[in-house]
């Protein structure tokens, strides 16, 4: 049980796939734009790689080695398509905010990333958790990057206005802004990972 | 470790100009620059300036504490970065806006690459795009000179300050701007920003950095001579009919020429690469005042080659003697 809570705390802080593996900037730069569409992105990008990473787990043995990816691809997708028919059911507004990056989660380098280096290698518990784990560290990464994004950017949080007479600065609502936040959080994170070893 | 680097075999000659030396000369050269605009704009443009210089000064002190290195506020690059980023800046613009840009400047400018002599863009206009792109109307309204009376061009006018749209972007809506003469332009009497408006003493400046080598003149002088061939064939209504001469004279082109494209650490180290570069600032100065959404394009056209600085430099290497 210990091993697989740590498989599952690995991927907050220590491994945290957003600042620390530097996986999946793509949906991190595009949709980090509001709390709401981080959170979002982040619930749907869990659900498929905990899905994916089950399946692919069980699944291991009878994968042959020459076209796995492949296999992944349509393990991988097949999630991504209920996350994306289940977000336009229950949730149309999300899902427009969201536009394109919902399918590409397909090729989300933190699912394959998972796959190919993880869950094909260790028993379903741990990729279970380890696929968890991921999951909850991006959707934290998205909540602390578009946070900071919305706030300087609209001068709202999930869209409320939190300071009156605060002039948002534009910037960080372009993707100049996203690159510049990510830039600096992932050499904040960076810095604190080296000052502990 | 980098500043131990001791190459080269004797016999040395000692120089004694110290990168703060330099400094302190290129911001005393802008002061006529400052004093002008001073002059024409009116006082909130000094309190302008003075709050870019301290903020920019006290963020450099901030983050030299912070970060526990030797404190760098005394080399003036901070001063002259809080100083260009002033000059940047239309006189009106509300007081909390040099301090939003100073930080940036220094901090996401120049210290987070690793402080001066690191940085990859001019700080100053790091800060001058920022701004830009998070407050566009502050940063586009600008107020026409209340007063000009000394030299008896124009009347004086009956209010505190009127705003008015700049040349170029006069010029980018396709208004008539010929109540401007050449002599306005060239004295400053037009809207703008503080530090840009009036040439003559922009001039002057130049002439002091100059005259005593701080700068060549091979980048200002090939990038406003590249501005002004391009505005003359493609600015016109038709090919060959530019008005080469107020597209030189307005905006921050001489100011930028001079005073920001001719950074010592964001631009090429040869004089062929040197070339290169002000020819690129100008045909991008030119792309962008005729064919692009902004009316204005020295900055980002600066900045834009001091990203390309290094290949520049990579291909206009010296070549080493003795070998082919």
């Amino acid at each position: 049980m210990k091993k697989l809570i740590a498989e599952f705390t690995k991927g907050l802080i220590k491994e945290n796939p957003t600042f620390i593996l530097a996986l999946g900037l793509c949906p991190t730069l595009a949709v980090s734009v509001s709390v709401s569409n981080g959170i979002g992105m982040g619930i749907a990008a869990t659900f498929v790689l905990l899905g994916s990473s089950v399946i692919i787990s069980f699944i291991k043995n009878f994968i042959p080695e020459r076209i796995r990816i492949p296999c992944y691809i349509v393990v991988i997708a097949t999630f991504v398509t209920i996350a994306e028919l289940c977000m336009k059911a229950y949730s149309p507004a999300l899902d427009r905010a969201l536009g394109i990056y919902v399918p590409l989660i397909v090729v989300n380098c933190i699912v394959l990333g998972r796959a190919e280096a993880f869950a094909c290698k260790n028993n379903v518990m741990a990729s279970l958790f380890d696929g968890l784990g991921m999951g909850v560290g991006f959707t934290l990464a998205l909540i602390l990057i578009s946070g900071i994004r919305e706030f300087l950017g609209t001068g709202r949080l999930l869209g409320h206005t939190v300071i009156n007479g605060f002039e948002p600065v534009f910037v960080f609502g372009m993707p100049s802004g996203a690159l510049l936040v990510i830039g600096l959080l992932l050499g904040f994170f960076n810095f604190l990972k080296g000052r502990k070893a | 470790m980098i500043n131990r680097l001791n190459v080269s075999v004797s016999p040395h000659i000692h120089n004694d100009q110290a990168t703060s030396k330099i400094m302190w000369w290129v911001a005393l050269s802008l002061i006529p620059a400052g004093v002008a605009g001073v002059y024409i704009f009116g006082s909130r443009a000094f309190w302008v300036i003075t709050i870019s210089i301290v903020t920019a000064l006290l963020t450099e002190f901030l983050w030299n504490i912070v970060t526990k290195k030797k404190v760098t506020i005394f080399d003036g690059s901070a001063f002259l970065t809080g100083l260009l980023l002033a000059y940047n800046l239309p006189a009106n613009v509300p007081f909390w806006l040099p301090p939003a840009g100073t930080v940036f400047s220094i901090i996401i400018g120049k210290q987070v690459f690793g402080g001066l002599g690191q940085n990859i863009f001019n700080p100053a206009l790091v800060g001058r795009v920022f701004l830009m792109a998070s407050w566009p109307s502050y940063m586009t309204t600008f107020t026409s000179p209340p007063k000009f009376l000394a030299w008896g061009l124009t009347k004086p006018m009956a209010y505190d300050a009127v705003t008015s749209a700049t040349p170029l972007a006069a010029l980018k809506e396709g208004k008539f701007i010929g109540h401007l003469s050449y002599l306005d332009l060239f004295l400053g009497n037009r809207g703008g920003c503080i530090g840009e408006v009036c040439i003559i003493a922009l001039l002057l400046g130049a002439a002091i950095l100059l005259i005593k080598g701080y700068i060549s003149w091979h980048i200002p002088v090939t990038y406003i001579f590249t501005t002004g061939v391009f505005t003359y064939v493609f600015a016109g209504k038709q090919l060959f009919a530019g008005d080469w001469l107020l597209h030189i004279l307005s905006g921050g082109l001489i100011l930028g020429a001079f005073f920001m494209a001719t950074d010592y650490v964001a631009t090429p180290l040869t004089r062929k690469g040197q070339i290169i570069f002000g020819v690129g600032c100008g045909l991008l100065t030119g792309v962008i005042r005729v064919w692009g959404g902004y009316p204005e394009g020295v900055a980002y056209s600066i900045l834009m080659m001091n990203a390309a600085t290094p290949f520049i430099d990579r291909y206009t290497k010296s070549r080493v003697y003795g070998t082919s």
